[in-house]
Formats: structure tokens, C-alpha cells, sequence
């Protein structure tokens, strides 16, 4: 049963308003935070929001060829805009870490991504998430050939280390954590069987046609 | 003549006229159709009384944290691992009556009620309180010093350790329920006795003037001030004195995030946050956040610090 598809002149529009959409709740709490509408730790519950929303788009991202796989919903064209949302929450995540947590000390900066595993994992995950972020252009697609697709595998161990991070940052894991980790393994577990289950379709597929085929040469 | 007889009702089943008041309006809603949305606010208000104490002497002489900020940013995973929690999913829990046991290496082993508890003079200390999670806050505590309720039950020679436990109550604690149990329960706690003993450590039953609203430990909580928040185990139910050092939840989890002395020291990091620094909750937004350094035993040094004489406080954290 095939979704009603969107008319392709909504197309470019449907991508800016994800982009719109998708910076609402940074945009929202930052201004609840700054006009100190955000009751008990502010800068705390900003910074766990921006990687909360940081996890929530890597997982959209993920999801989105799976979702093609198997249910046949193509939504490829919004995958770069979830790529760089997660890339923009990693990034501001960081900024609200370095700036309003630890106020531009450094020293405590550096110490922190040098001592404490879960701080040197997410640190990892947001520089390989730069380039990723710089190569989401056509030109780049076009420039670099297959090594873009290469390049951009760098997204599974970079979703890996966002729920590790996660897990590792709180006293307890809870469940939200499992939940994030949960489907992090699961769009990373499909990656694995994928080949497999497209081959047994593409197999499916051939004896279909070829039965009809066969039919079609004894009738 | 006619003489006045007190009434036969304990102060603490009298309902205060706030929460009579905020009975009405909670009807007159629900008549309005707003039940659902006014239920929890009034709930929760209902359970709290104003309450008669004395100064206690005890003033940091600091900014008091907003009331609005220490009922709401809480710990309390009875109710929920997010610090939101405890405000919103404890409306359910109900702390009148109650009473605890207070059992072990004593002579007079004894359940003691709220009013009894109470009747040990309550008095009012603003002390600070700093998390292990390096945020902080100055909080206005009602209540009584454990010292004299360990008085009142004869603790024996052979007592060293006092352990504390919490209530279990699933129907009531949306923490305690469910497939992901996040700690063991009953959350448990312990001082050695000559901290329970210290005049530092009291049984808290309110704040800022009234009972202690149920995200923070209503209706008796732990305070000790030199330690970090953990150690300030809520709605306990059980005092046993015992000659072992007891079982606390934290330190059975991660003995090398949460020691059993839990004092509050800049100079030992957790391993993932330095503790050199401390966050005062209630600045009024992202600017107006307060930073200050961590003072060794919450600045309560002068007090406490010879109870620890000759012990290596970074073996023993």
C-alpha cells in the first residue's frame, strides 16, 4: 500500500521546513534558557537536549534507507537534511558545553576529552562528523566519486559512539539510554543482513519472472 | 471553672488550611472540567503543612536557592531517573501516617511517629547542600538532630554504624515499577555513628517553612551537610544501629564513583566530572549561572573535619 507521494513541486519546500522544524527545539530552549525560563540547571538541561536531538537525528538518517528497503518509502531526499540536523546539534552541543558549561576554560577543556572516556568518545564522533558535514554537497558527491559513499560510512561508527556517549554520561543506564542504544544496534544490525535480504529478493524476483515466463512460452 | 483540654487530634492529621482551601478549588476545576490538568500542582500542594520550629543557629549566610528550583530539579529515582521527575510522578505517594523503626544494637528499640519525631524540637538550618553531580544550593531544612533521637533508644556500646533505609512502595513510586529497575531496592544509606551523632546531622521533615513536598524526601529525609546530596536518603522508614559498616545503594553500584564516606572534596574527581568546581542551582538563566569552587567538606571543615583525623580521605572518599 504506497503512500499518497508529495507533488514534486513541494519538494524543495518539504526540505526547508524539516530544516525549519528540526532547529525549532534548539531555538525554543535556548530562548526559555536566556531569558531564564528553565527551571534548575539550565545550561545542564540545554546541553542534554541539543545531544538528545543530536541522537534522534542519526537515527533518522539511519532509518531512512532501511525504510526504503522494507517498507518502500523513498525518502532519500530528506536524508541530507537529517545528516547535517545531527550535524548542527553535535556541533552546538559542543559549543554549549564549551562555552556555557565550562566557560572557555581550556585547561579544564582539554583535560576533560583527555581523562573522561564518555567526553573523548562524543569529542571522536564530532570530528568525524565534520567532514562528513563538508562534503554534503553535490560538488562534492560529484568530486569525489565512490569515495563519497565510502567517506560517509563514517556515519555508523559516529551513531555507535553518539549512544555510547550517551550511556556512558549518566549514573545509571536508564531507559531512554537503551532505548537510543537499542535502535542505534538495530539500524547497524540491518546494515549487516542487508546484502542478504536483497540478494533473496532479487532471487524472489527471478523466479517470479521466470515462472511467467515459462508459462507465457508453454501457453 | 472549665479547663482547656488540648484536642485529641495529632497536630499532623489537622488538615493545614491551604490544602483545605486548594480542596475547594480542586473540586470547583473539576466541576469546570479541569481536573485533569489542575491535579497534579494541587496534589502535591496538598500534602504540604506550614510548620512551628525555632532558629536553629545554622546560616551560610549565602543566597537561599528559589523554593520553585529545589522542588523541581531533584534526584529521587524512586520516581524516575530525570531530575524532572521527582516533581512530576510523586504526586501519588502519600506520607501521612508514618512512622519509623528505629531498631538494632540498642537498649529500646522503638517506632516513632511523625509527631513524636517532631516533638524533639524542630528547629530551622540553612545549610548548603552540594550534589556529586557539582551542582549546589543553599536550602532552608526544618528539622531534628538525629543525636536525639539516637538518645532516646539507648544505642549500645557495640554499636558503630547506623544504616537507613527507604520506603517500597511500587503502587505509589513509578520508579520502583516496571521491566528497568535502574537501582536495588530499597535504596539504603549509612553514617558511622559518630557522624549520625554529629550536631550537623539532622532528620529533615520540611523546607522553607513547611513539610517537605514528596520529590524531596517527604515526609523525613537525612541531611548531612559536609556530604554529597546521595547520602541524604528520603523517606526512610528504618534506623537500625549496627556494628558493621551498612550497605549504601550508590557505593553498592560503583564503589569507585560513590564512596561510603561520600564527603564532599574538591580534590577527589569523579571519574567522569572534576568536583573542583561546583554549579549553584537558581542563577536565573544561562548567564546568570553561578560557578564557584568546591570547599572541602562544603566548607563545614571547622566542624567535621576531626572526625576524619588520620584517615586518608582519598582511599577513603
Amino acid at each position: 500500500m504506497p503512500l499518497p507521494a508529495l507533488p514534486k513541486r513541494f519538494h524543495a519546500a518539504s526540505i526547508w521546513a524539516l530544516y525549519g522544524l528540526g532547529l525549532l527545539p534548539a531555538v525554543w530552549t535556548f530562548y526559555l534558557g536566556a531569558t531564564g525560563q528553565l527551571i534548575g540547571n539550565p545550561v545542564k538541561i540545554f546541553e542534554h537536549l541539543l545531544g538528545e536531538w543530536a541522537l534522534r537525528f542519526l537515527i533518522l538518517t539511519l532509518a531512512i534507507s532501511p525504510l526504503r528497503d522494507l517498507a518502500g518509502i523513498n525518502w532519500l531526499r530528506y536524508r541530507r537534511a537529517l545528516g547535517l540536523l545531527a550535524f548542527y546539534y553535535v556541533a552546538m552541543h559542543f559549543l554549549a558545553y564549551m562555552v556555557l558549561d565550562k566557560r572557555l576554560a581550556l585547561g579544564v577543556i582539554v583535560e576533560d576529552i583527555y581523562k573522561r572516556w564518555f567526553i573523548t568518545i562524543g569529542m571522536a564522533a564530532f570530528v568525524a562528523l565534520v567532514p562528513l558535514a563538508l562534503t554534503s554537497n553535490r560538488w562534492s558527491i560529484h568530486r569525489l566519486g565512490t569515495g563519497w559513499g565510502k567517506l560517509h560510512r563514517l556515519i555508523y561508527p559516529i551513531a555507535a559512539a553518539g549512544a555510547l556517549h550517551f550511556c556512558l554520561a549518566v549514573k545509571v543506564i536508564g531507559p531512554e539510554q537503551l532505548i537510543y542504544a537499542g535502535l542505534v544496534t538495530l539500524l547497524l544490525g540491518w546494515r549487516l543482513v542487508r546484502p542478504r535480504y536483497m540478494a533473496w529478493r532479487r532471487s524472489r524476483r527471478e523466479i517470479k519472472t521466470g515462472f511467467a515466463r515459462t508459462q507465457a512460452q508453454a501457453e | 471553672m472549665r479547663v482547656y483540654r488540648p484536642t485529641a487530634i495529632a497536630g499532623s492529621e489537622i488538615t493545614p488550611e491551604a490544602s483545605y482551601f486548594n480542596r475547594r478549588e480542586m473540586l470547583r476545576m473539576a466541576a469546570a472540567g479541569g481536573l485533569t490538568l489542575a491535579a497534579p500542582s494541587l496534589a502535591s500542594g496538598a500534602t504540604q503543612a506550614d510548620l512551628q520550629f525555632s532558629p536553629g543557629g545554622y546560616d551560610p549566610e549565602e543566597e537561599i536557592t528559589p523554593e520553585a528550583d529545589a522542588t523541581s530539579y531533584n534526584n529521587f529515582y524512586e520516581f524516575g531517573t530525570g531530575k524532572a521527575d521527582p516533581a512530576a510522578k510523586s504526586a501519588d505517594f502519600n506520607p501521612r501516617p508514618w512512622s519509623i523503626m528505629v531498631d538494632g544494637l540498642v537498649n529500646k528499640p522503638a517506632e516513632f511517629d511523625l509527631d513524636a519525631l517532631m516533638a524533639l524540637g524542630l528547629e530551622e538550618r540553612i545549610y548548603r547542600m552540594r550534589c556529586v553531580e557539582a551542582w549546589s544550593m543553599v536550602i532552608p531544612w526544618i528539622g531534628v538532630s538525629l543525636a536525639g533521637l539516637l538518645d532516646r533508644v539507648e544505642p549500645l556500646g557495640s554499636a558503630k554504624y547506623v544504616a537507613f533505609e527507604t520506603i517500597v512502595r511500587p503502587d505509589e513510586m513509578p520508579g520502583q515499577r516496571g521491566l528497568f529497575q535502574p537501582l536495588n531496592w530499597p535504596y539504603v544509606e549509612g553514617l558511622r555513628l559518630d557522624e549520625a551523632r554529629h550536631p550537623l546531622t539532622i532528620l529533615s521533615m520540611g523546607m522553607y517553612g513547611k513539610t517537605l513536598p514528596n520529590q524531596n524526601g517527604a515526609p523525613v529525609r537525612l541531611v548531612t551537610p559536609w556530604k554529597y546530596g546521595f547520602k541524604g536518603i528520603k523517606s526512610i522508614v528504618r534506623i537500625t544501629l549496627t556494628e558493621d559498616q551498612p550497605a549504601s545503594t550508590w557505593n553498592r553500584l560503583a564503589p569507585g564513583e560513590y564512596g561510603f564516606y561520600a564527603n564532599v572534596n574538591p580534590a577527589v574527581d569523579h571519574p567522569r566530572w572534576s568536583q573542583a568546581t561546583e554549579n549553584r542551582i537558581g542563577g536565573g538563566g544561562f548567564f546568570g549561572s553561578n560557578d564557584r569552587p568546591t570547599l572541602p567538606f562544603n566548607g563545614y571543615g571547622d566542624e567535621v573535619a576531626g572526625l576524619y583525623a588520620g584517615m586518608d580521605l582519598k582511599a577513603n572518599f
